[in-house]
């Protein structure tokens, strides 16, 4: 059964889930040097040049599985041994060129870029280039191609450069934690640091721990039944699994009043994007909706009822993990893990969570439960609207996944030529069930979204709501 | 006097907002408001005897359909 999009993912995988079979044992630190033994065990090298690299290279892995580098406050590390400095040099024009006639790439480069030595063949004057890449889409044997890193092209705030030796390094004033690196780096380079260690010890000191769980969920280990899943959860004892999506209900409602009474804002559910506005775009921090996140608002909801609680939050997303730390979050929840370490640790204990009875999840509605997909936040903004029977305010939302898309509408409202009054913002691509920490990312995980929003016994945000006792 | 109704997913499924619904409109009937506080909370780990509910932390399972009956005996005759 294939678990993980990529065998990164896999490795990483392992290494928490022996981190978390070690602190559950009570023997991480007698352990400690042990796992990356266990991981690699032969004499052959599988990954690197050479065992010792491998084991080298999950010694740190190790590390960041519990907690990582103390000094760096970012969330996202690198791991510089195993970056494999890739070259980073743009377009460029390869063997594969076979010195046609056509030219098309000269015809097509803009700035005169394109130069042609004595056998015809195309060579690019980086002092001229623009790295727009119309030539390489041109070239009729794909001759010519993008020599970009995969970090850096997955980073679309720019926050990844270089060192002097050549490793990635990541600007942590620029960087919003979305994850975009952690993913695509094929070494597995660059990574999100774990909690897995404070969510255990919360669980062996016996405390009533809540899992408060992204509707993502659903788009989630498909292997087994999302009752199943709730039931392993419990196994591994927690008190109470709780959807995050009631708390989105209850942002959805408090932002459409919001917005009405302010004409315009941006959503402040992904923590990412939040980030990102008050980074790049600071004139517009202020028009941000002043609604906690809905896991951070379920959780504080769910702190006032119990006290005592202790609340971890398991979702797709690595920027949960900074969101986790900021005062305005902190007394609320109390660690961030990923469905990544999720996994990890249902195998560290030997769950196999297929063969479990189903256990029920459902407190959210249709509207809460959306709001993992892009454009779902925008629909339960508009139906907030409708059931507080707000018809004097025209909502004008536009739907951004991908801080791409991000960029160009904040842009636009910073320019004053934005024709909406909601900026529905979402770091990754297709909204939370492209976050970082998924275990799989598939097309078909929006449609999953919706079928699970669909089951959701509430089917107004106003019903979800009232069962909390919040709407007179 | 505290009363608390589980609002955690199995509850739920068995009509704890039903509940929650109807005690509401019963205290403000009655005009209990200053005398009854009405809380949530996400499961009390009794999930087969749901909807849970607590009053002053004895524990009883109520329905949507017994919820008035329960209100009027349990919460109503105590306070008079």
């Amino acid at each position: 059964m294939r678990k993980f999009d990529t065998k990164v993912q896999h490795l990483k995988y392992k290494v928490l889930r022996e981190v978390a079979r070690e602190a559950w044992n009570g023997t991480l630190t007698e352990h400690l040097l042990d796992i990356p033994k266990t991981i690699v065990p032969g004499n052959e090298p599988t990954m690197r040049c050479c065992v010792y690299k491998e084991r080298a290279i999950l010694g740190e892995r190790v590390k960041i599985a519990m907690g990582g580098d103390k000094e760096n406050p970012n969330v996202i590390e690198v791991i510089e041994i195993a970056c494999d400095e890739c070259p980073m040099g743009g377009y460029e024009v390869t063997d594969a060129c076979r010195g046609c006639l056509a030219h098309r790439c000269e015809d097509v480069c803009r700035r005169g870029a394109i130069t042609f030595d004595s056998q015809q063949k195309a060579h690019i004057d980086k002092t001229k280039c623009v790295e727009c890449g119309q030539c390489a889409k041109v070239c009729p044997y794909s001759a010519i191609m993008d020599f970009k890193r995969p970090c850096v092209k997955s980073c679309k705030v720019g926050a990844i450069s270089m060192t002097e030796s050549k490793a990635a390094s990541i600007d942590n004033d620029k960087c919003i934690s979305c994850g975009a690196c952690v993913y695509q780096c094929p070494f597995g380079a660059i990574t999100d640091k774990s909690f897995i260690l404070d969510a255990i010890e919360m669980l062996k000191n016996k405390e009533k721990v809540y899992a408060v769980i992204a509707p993502s969920i659903s788009s989630q280990f498909r292997y087994a039944k999302l009752g199943q899943v709730i039931t392993g959860i419990k196994t591994l004892g927690f008190h109470s699994v709780v959807e995050a999506a009631l708390g989105a209900d209850m942002v959805a409602y408090a932002e459409s009043g919001e917005l009405a009474e302010k004409g315009f804002l941006t959503s402040s559910c992904c923590p990412a994007f939040v980030s990102y506005v008050k980074g790049q775009f600071p004139e517009l921090a202020d028009n941000i909706s002043h609604n906690l996140s809905p896991a951070a608002t379920i959780a504080k909801y769910i702190k006032e009822t119990d006290p005592d609680s202790k609340i971890v939050f398991i979702g797709p997303c690595t920027a949960k993990k900074m969101e986790f730390q900021k005062p305005e979050v902190r007394p609320y929840i109390d660690c961030v893990i990923t469905f990544e370490e999720l996994q990890a640790l249902f195998d560290s204990r030997d769950l196999e969570i297929m063969e479990m009875e189903e256990d029920v999840l459902d407190n959210a509605s249709y509207f809460g439960r959306i709001f993992a997909r892009c454009g779902g936040l925008a629909d339960a903004v508009a139906e907030g609207l409708k059931e507080r029977g707000i018809t004097d305010f025209d909502l004008k939302a536009v739907s951004c996944d991908g801080i791409e898309e991000c960029r160009m509408a904040l842009l636009k409202k910073s320019k004053n030529v934005l024709d909406a009054n909601f900026i529905e913002g979402m770091a990754c691509v297709g909204g939370c069930i492209g976050g970082a920490g998924c275990l799989t990312h598939g097309e078909k995980n929006k449609a999953e979204v919706d079928k699970y929003g669909k089951e959701a016994y509430e089917k107004t945000i106003t019903d979800a709501l009232s069962q909390l006792g919040k709407i007179d | 006097m505290k009363v608390t109704v589980c609002i955690g997913s199995s509850c739920h499924l068995k009509g704890s907002r039903q509940v929650v619904e109807e005690f509401q409109y019963l205290i403000s009937e009655n005009n209990l408001k200053e005398e009854v506080e009405l809380g949530g909370t996400f499961c009390m780990g009794n999930c087969q005897k749901g909807v849970c509910v607590t009053v002053d932390g004895e524990l009883y399972s109520v329905s949507p359909e017994t919820a008035k009956g329960f209100f009027e005996e349990n919460i109503l005759a105590k306070l008079k």
